[in-house]
C-alpha cells in the first residue's frame, strides 16, 4: 500500500491531534506530518536576541505574546531578562501594548510581533491607531511570516513528498480560500482548509483522502462556519496599508523570499528595529537540535537526541519544545 | 535555576520540586503522607491540621473573594482528610494604603463563609507592610477538624476504586482570570468557590469504602490525578467526555488557549470509592456529580485519559502555566 503523507500546517492542528490522539485512530499508510505554523517556533534565534537586548534597556517596557517568553536567545529568553529587572509584561491582545503605551508615556512600549495572517492584522491595527493617537512611544519589532511563501516550499520539496494539506482555519479566515488554488493547480497537492474540533479534522483528513484516491488536487473549505472564499478583505487592507512583503529567515527553513512583513515607510517611525540600533550576532541552532528539519517535516520529535533528555519544556533548548503549539512539546506532552 | 519564579507556585513540576526540597527538611510520618491536611493523634481524638495562604488577584471577583475563599479553602483541605472542620485561624498581611472599607467587606465575607461552613474563627494576626510590600491584602488561614468514626481517608488509591467528581472543572480559574486581566468578555462565568464539608460528611455517610478525596485546586483536576496515581503507585483512567466543563468556560478556555483539566477549582472534590459504593457517593456529592473514569493497575504512576474521539493519551502533570496567583 502507497503511504500517504499528510501535513497539517498550524500548530494548533498539531496540538488538537496529540490532544485527542487522532494519529492513532488513523489507518496505516496515513502519516500526519507536523508542518512550520508555529510562529514561535519559526522566529529566528536573532530576532529573539534582539528583542531581549531591547527589552534589557531602562526605558523600555516589551510587551509580547506568553509564548515568546520563554524561548531561548543567545543570551536567555524575555523571561530571563524579566527576571533580572526588565520590564516585560505579557499581553493578551496587541491593543493592550498600545494602552501601556498610552499610560506610561515616558517609556518606550515595545511590542514583540510574531504570527501569521491571523495575527498581523490586529498589530497592523494598533500601528494605525496609534499614529491616530499621535503616540511617539509605541513601537513593533515585524516578526511576522506569510503563510503562502513557505507553503509553495513545502509542496515544491522533493524530500517531502506531501500528498495533501491540512489546511489552518484561522488563517484562512483572514486570507480566504482563493490563494491556496495556486498550490493546489501548480504542485497538484489536495488542500483542505480544516477546523480544530476533533471531528472537523477527521473531516479534513477523510476530504484529503478522498481527492487523493480520485487524483484531484483541489481547494476545499471543511471550516465553513468561519471561512469564506473571500477571507476579511478589510484585514487585509489594514495589513497592506501597514506592510509590505519583505524577504524573511525562518528558523529551520532558511531565507523565503517575500514571506515577512516590513514596515511600509510612512509607518517606519513605528519599527522598533529603526528605533533601536542593537546588533546581535548570527546566530545558529544549538548543537544536536533536530528542529530545522522537525520544521520541515522530514524527521519527527522523537529522532532527535535531546527530545525527552536535554530538551523539555522547563528547560527547552530548541523552538519546537518552547512553544505551547510546537511538534516536540506536543509529543513530549501527548506522548 | 536558582531564583524563585512564578512557575514555582502554578501547582505544577516546579512547585513539586520545591515542595520535596523543603519537605526532606522537616520530614516526619505525619508530613510525609503529604495530604490536604495533616492527621493528629491528641489524646483519644484524631485531628485533621491545614493551613494555607491566599494572594488571589484581583481580591474581588465573580462569585467569591479574597476572604470567602481564604475561608473555603481551608475548609475543604481539612474535609478532605475526612474530618469534620471546627476552628480556623485568621492571620491578614496588609499593605499601607488598602480602604479601611474595603477590610470590613473581606472581614464581613470572612464572618459569611465561616457561618455556613459551621466553622469558628478562634485566633488571629493583622501585619501592616509597607506600600509596595504586598499586593492589597494577603490572608493565612490554618483550619482544625476532627476524624470521627473509623474513617481513614488517605493519598492511596485502591485498585478499581471509581473516580467520582462533584462538578464542572475550571470554574474559578477562568472566572478569576477573566477580571484579573481585563479580557473583556462579558461573561456569566462565576468562582466554583465554596465549603464542601457538608457534602464530604454526606459521602462519608454514604460509604465506608472512601479511599481517597482531593480538591483539585491549583494545577487543575490532571495534576490531582497525576498525584494520586503517583501516591498510590496506580494508573488511572479518566475518559474526557464524562469530565463535566460548562460550556462558556469551554469556550473561554479554547480562545485562550486553556486546558479545562489544568485550571484551578475552589468547589470541587474528586472522590475515589469501591465500585460497588459509587452510586451512593454520587447521590451524596449532588446532582452535578459525575463518574469521571477508574483507578487500574496497569500503566503505574500514569494518568491516561480516553479521548472523545475513541482513542487515549498520557494526561500529565502541569509542566507550567501562564495563569500565575490563581488562588
Amino acid at each position: 500500500m502507497k503511504k500517504i503523507n499528510l501535513m497539517e500546517v498550524c500548530g494548533t492542528h498539531t496540538m488538537a491531534i496529540a490532544r485527542s490522539g487522532l494519529k492513532k485512530l488513523l489507518p496505516k499508510g496515513v502519516e500526519l506530518i507536523s508542518g512550520p505554523g508555529c510562529p514561535v517556533c519559526v522566529t529566528p534565534q536573532e530576532d529573539i536576541d534582539r528583542a531581549v537586548k531591547i527589552a534589557r534597556r531602562e526605558d523600555v517596557i516589551m510587551t509580547t505574546f506568553g509564548d515568546m517568553m520563554r524561548v531561548p536567545g543567545a543570551s536567555g529568553s524575555l523571561e530571563d531578562a524579566a527576571r533580572d529587572g526588565a520590564d516585560v509584561r505579557v499581553v493578551f491582545s496587541p491593543m493592550d501594548s498600545l494602552e501601556t503605551a498610552e499610560k506610561h508615556p515616558g517609556k518606550k512600549v515595545v511590542f514583540m510581533g510574531v504570527g501569521f495572517e491571523t495575527t498581523s492584522p490586529t498589530v497592523a491595527a494598533t500601528v494605525i491607531e496609534a499614529r491616530k493617537r499621535k503616540l511617539k512611544n509605541y513601537f513593533v519589532i515585524p516578526g511576522f511570516k506569510l503563510l503562502f511563501p513557505a507553503l509553495e516550499l513545502l509542496a515544491g520539496s522533493e524530500k517531502l513528498k506531501i500528498d495533501g494539506f491540512i489546511c489552518p482555519g484561522h488563517v484562512s479566515v483572514i486570507t480566504g480560500s482563493v490563494p491556496y488554488r495556486e498550490v493546489a493547480d501548480r504542485y497538484r497537492v489536495p488542500c483542505v482548509i480544516t477546523g480544530f474540533e476533533d471531528a472537523d479534522i477527521l473531516k479534513g483528513i477523510s476530504r484529503l483522502l478522498r481527492q487523493i484516491s480520485a487524483g484531484k488536487s483541489e481547494v476545499e473549505i471543511e471550516y465553513r462556519r468561519a471561512v469564506t472564499e473571500k477571507g476579511n478583505p478589510r484585514a487585509r487592507r489594514l495589513l497592506d496599508e501597514v506592510f509590505r512583503p519583505a524577504d524573511s529567515a525562518w528558523r529551520g527553513l532558511g531565507n523565503i523570499r517575500s514571506s515577512g512583513l516590513r514596515f511600509r515607510k510612512e509607518y517606519s517611525s513605528f519599527d522598533a528595529g529603526k528605533a533601536f540600533k542593537v546588533k546581535v550576532p548570527r546566530a545558529s541552532l544549538p548543537k544536536g537540535c533536530l528542529c530545522g528539519d522537525v520544521l520541515q517535516g522530514y524527521r519527527s520529535p522523537k529522532d532527535c537526541k535531546l527530545f525527552t533528555k536535554k530538551c523539555t519544556p522547563e528547560n527547552p533548548i530548541g523552538p519546537c519544545m518552547v512553544s505551547s503549539e510546537g511538534a516536540c512539546a506536543a509529543v513530549y506532552k501527548y506522548g | 535555576m536558582d531564583k524563585i519564579t512564578l512557575a514555582h507556585g502554578n501547582g505544577g513540576k516546579l512547585m513539586h520540586e520545591l515542595i520535596e526540597r523543603l519537605r526532606l527538611k522537616f520530614s516526619s510520618r505525619i508530613l510525609d503522607e503529604m495530604a490536604d491536611a495533616a492527621e493528629l493523634r491528641v489524646a483519644k481524638s484524631r485531628i485533621a491540621f491545614s493551613t494555607d495562604s491566599y494572594v488571589v488577584k484581583p481580591i474581588f471577583f465573580p462569585g467569591g473573594d479574597i476572604g470567602k475563599l481564604a475561608v473555603c479553602g481551608t475548609v475543604n483541605d481539612v474535609s478532605m482528610k475526612g474530618a469534620r472542620p471546627l476552628f480556623i485561624s485568621l492571620a491578614l498581611v496588609l499593605e499601607e494604603g488598602l480602604e479601611i472599607g474595603v477590610l470590613d467587606r473581606i472581614a464581613d465575607s470572612v464572618r459569611k463563609a465561616a457561618r455556613k461552613a459551621k466553622v469558628q474563627v478562634v485566633t488571629g494576626d493583622i501585619k501592616v507592610v509597607e506600600k509596595g510590600a504586598a499586593d492589597g491584602i494577603f490572608i493565612n488561614t490554618s483550619g482544625i477538624g476532627v476524624i470521627e468514626g473509623r474513617a481513614s481517608i488517605g493519598v492511596r488509591a485502591r485498585p478499581g476504586d471509581v473516580i467520582l467528581i462533584n462538578g464542572p472543572v475550571a470554574d474559578h480559574g477562568m472566572a478569576v482570570l477573566n477580571v484579573r486581566e481585563n479580557l473583556g468578555f462579558r461573561s456569566s462565568i462565576k468562582s466554583d468557590c465554596d465549603n464542601l464539608n457538608f457534602q464530604v460528611e454526606r459521602c462519608l455517610k454514604a460509604s465506608k469504602n472512601i479511599s481517597v478525596m482531593r480538591d483539585p485546586t491549583r494545577g487543575g483536576l490532571a495534576t490531582a490525578l497525576n498525584e494520586i496515581a503517583a501516591s498510590s503507585n496506580l494508573g488511572i483512567e479518566v475518559n474526557e467526555k464524562d469530565i463535566p466543563v460548562r460550556r462558556s468556560v469551554k469556550h473561554l478556555c479554547d480562545i485562550l488557549g486553556f486546558d479545562p483539566l489544568y485550571v484551578a477549582n475552589e468547589g470541587k472534590f474528586v472522590c475515589f470509592v469501591k465500585a460497588k459504593d459509587a452510586p451512593g457517593v454520587k447521590k451524596a456529592m449532588g446532582p452535578s456529580a459525575r463518574v469521571i473514569g477508574e483507578v487500574t493497575t496497569g500503566h503505574k504512576k500514569e494518568v491516561r485519559l480516553r479521548t472523545s474521539v475513541g482513542s487515549s493519551r498520557i494526561l500529565p502533570t502541569l509542566l507550567s502555566t501562564p495563569l500565575p496567583r490563581i488562588c
